[in-house]
């Protein structure tokens, strides 16, 4: 395998990602799952304007080349491994550090699930991955369900940025978790990365809008009739949603505002 | 709860009488419904249901593709030994069975291994008969010892073992266990398992969960269809699924759906099951349980595992012999079950994507 460049350098004037110090002109990170064969994996990540991918190192087959996912992920990319098939910090460990052997870099998404009915992260160990392999030199991307005390403890133990889901994976129901999602944006220092459940890209200019620093979006490409005009379509709401963020809504109002106040006339006395 | 008070709770005569009174409007009703209840699924397997294939198939292939995407997983299943010492009246193994007995030495599936992998596969099957003086753990342990050389991912089909024997194939590198209870039936699985250690009914279903206990990722479960009614059978393997997920989250389930095939000499009091409920019984599973894999094994037709692709189907084999070291040797008459696909991995490899579902072969790095 080739040497990959792990992040862009960071741009005068330019709105980038920031994790670590590794700056990224594209809010937009996508998966390697679920697509029908690696070419039209590859062309949906090259459409989708990305420069990270993640992949799940348990399905990375080292020893065939012919393949081998990580052959198929255009070189100019940042690799992001994860944790997936992992059950508990311990094994999340060791894939990760599989990873750093196999020459995908210091960048780890931790993925711990033990609960194969929701597909929903197990916070508690994800915590303990991200102090453990922190400590060791990764980048630790850790996804989890939001929760305010959790990504403090990320956040504390590391993190390079924080992933809260949407909703659960592959679900494509979007940002059902937008209360407490907005709380972790308002609250954490670190990137906050909307991480699953992201079914549309209004969906992922939703998040956008809210403040996310980026999106994660795997199965609403990979998963749709036509992979790469999807992954084309996500390209622009993640940056529709970024550039409405960066020029702050107008207040949302629960009452109307009529042009003409009603109670106008009360000023006109003054 | 165990799962012997689960399934007790739906008795075969209630079975029997919901699967009557089931309408089409259910049908209906169901397939507007997010999640399912087990009655849900029992409605889906009902006759009345049979008029919905084609919406109960949209609605599979859709959930299908949002759990699992388009993907296949292959495996290859791998004869070590067809000595046996039970009776199965249906098994080409059975004791009786007048057939060349054959183990396997380490050497010998050292080479069929080497053959296997050098086509790609990183998932194997181990299967074996009941034999705990041939195939004693001690043996299986240095076999697996073997495949480790080989494989990513090591599953077994072998006889039920205590927990303590599933821990120490653990620790050797198995990562899954495949287990039919044959016959959820327990009349009929009497009559069918006549002598032997496998008459132990109870033994058997529990084993699962030993193997759970004793640190497997993944079991698959399943019943032979066609050695009792098979809607009834569909169902317990259900329940069971269900039990086994409710029960121990952290542990990837999946099931199959084995229907009996004709073996040399073989077993004739097969209730058929057509492709159309076949079909029918795929496709209510994966609508009530999305989240959990399917297995399709060669016994099946090319054309017909071709079809079922996208309905949601998420594990097959490939490359397959059913005799031992039929990877590395022509010897005929030591089949298990005759298979119906006989085609290369390449071959399988490449209907799939035709199809427009990506091959994957390793879903699993060894931990």
């Amino acid at each position: 395998m080739k040497k990959r460049q792990y992040g862009g350098i960071l741009m005068k004037n330019k709105d980038q990602l920031q994790l670590g110090d590794h700056f990224f002109n594209s809010r937009l990170l996508v998966g390697t799952g679920k697509y029908e064969n690696h070419d039209i994996m590859k062309k949906s990540i090259e459409a989708s304007g990305t420069e990270m991918v993640t992949m799940a190192l348990r399905r990375g087959d080292l020893k065939n080349p012919k393949e081998n996912v990580l052959n198929f992920i255009p070189e100019n990319m940042t690799l992001l491994p994860n944790t997936s098939g992992a059950r508990n910090a311990e094994e999340a460990i060791r894939i990760a550090k599989i990873a750093r052997a196999a020459g995908c870099g210091n960048f780890i998404k931790i993925e711990v699930i033990s609960d194969q009915k929701y597909l929903l992260p197990d916070n508690y160990e994800t915590i303990k991955a991200t102090k453990a392999l922190a400590s060791e030199g990764f980048h630790v991307l850790p996804y989890m369900s939001p929760d305010l005390m959790a990504a403090k403890e990320m956040e504390k133990a590391g993190a390079k940025a924080v992933m809260p889901l949407g909703s659960p994976i592959g679900s494509n129901r979007g940002i059902e978790n937008k209360g407490l999602i907005k709380i972790l944006i308002n609250e954490i220092k670190v990137p906050i990365i909307v991480d699953a459940g992201i079914g549309k890209p209004s969906h992922a200019a939703e998040a956008m809008e809210l403040g996310a620093k980026a999106v994660l979006v795997n199965t609403a490409i990979a998963a749709s009739k036509d992979p790469i005009e999807m992954a084309r379509a996500f390209d622009y709401a993640v940056k529709a949603g970024r550039l409405a963020y960066l020029s702050k809504f107008g207040e949302v109002k629960a009452r109307g505002d009529a042009s003409s106040p009603l109670t106008g006339f009360l000023r006109k006395e003054q | 709860m165990e799962i012997l008070d689960v399934l007790e709770k739906y008795p075969e005569e209630w079975v029997e009488s919901f699967l009557k009174k089931v309408t089409g409007e259910r049908i209906e009703e169901i397939l507007k419904k997010e999640d399912l209840s087990l009655e849900d699924y029992l409605s889906l397997l009902s006759p009345a249901a049979k008029n919905y294939l084609e919406e109960m198939a949209v609605r599979a292939h859709k959930k299908n593709l949002q759990h699992f995407g388009k993907t296949i997983l292959l495996y290859t299943p791998l004869y070590i030994s067809n000595y046996c010492v039970n009776e199965c009246v249906y098994c080409g193994y059975n004791k009786h069975s007048d057939i060349p007995r054959k183990k396997l030495s380490l050497e010998e599936i050292d080479r069929e291994a080497k053959i296997i992998s050098d086509k790609g596969i990183q998932h194997i099957l181990l299967l074996s008969g009941e034999s705990p003086v041939d195939t004693s753990i001690e043996y299986l342990e240095e076999v697996v010892e073997v495949l480790k050389k080989y494989f990513q991912s090591i599953a077994i089909e072998i006889y039920p073992l205590k927990e303590e024997g599933y821990r120490r194939l653990v620790q050797k590198g198995v990562d899954g266990v495949t287990l039919y209870q044959e016959v959820y039936d327990r009349g009929i699985y009497q009559k069918l398992h006549p002598k032997g250690p496998k008459r132990n009914y109870d033994f058997r279903i529990k084993a699962l969960e030993r193997a759970i206990k004793g640190g497997v990722a993944s079991v698959n479960l399943g019943a032979l269809l066609g050695l009792s009614d098979f809607r009834k059978e569909a169902f317990y393997t259900g329940v069971h699924s269900k039990y086994l997920l409710d029960t121990y989250p952290s542990v990837a389930t999946s099931v199959s759906f084995p229907r009996m095939q004709p073996y040399l000499g073989g077993y004739e009091d097969i209730d058929p099951v057509h492709d159309q409920d076949f079909v029918q019984i795929l496709l209510a599973y994966k609508i009530f349980m999305p989240m959990t894999g399917i297995t399709l094994s060669t016994r099946e037709e090319p054309a017909l595992r071709e079809n079922l692709i996208p309905l949601g189907i998420t594990k097959m084999s490939a490359g397959v012999s059913t005799a031992v070291g039929g990877h590395s040797s022509d010897k005929e008459n030591t089949e298990q079950f005759e298979i119906s696909d006989n085609r290369s991995i390449e071959e399988v490899k490449e209907s799939i994507l035709k199809k427009g579902y990506q091959p994957i072969l390793q879903d699993w790095v060894p931990l």
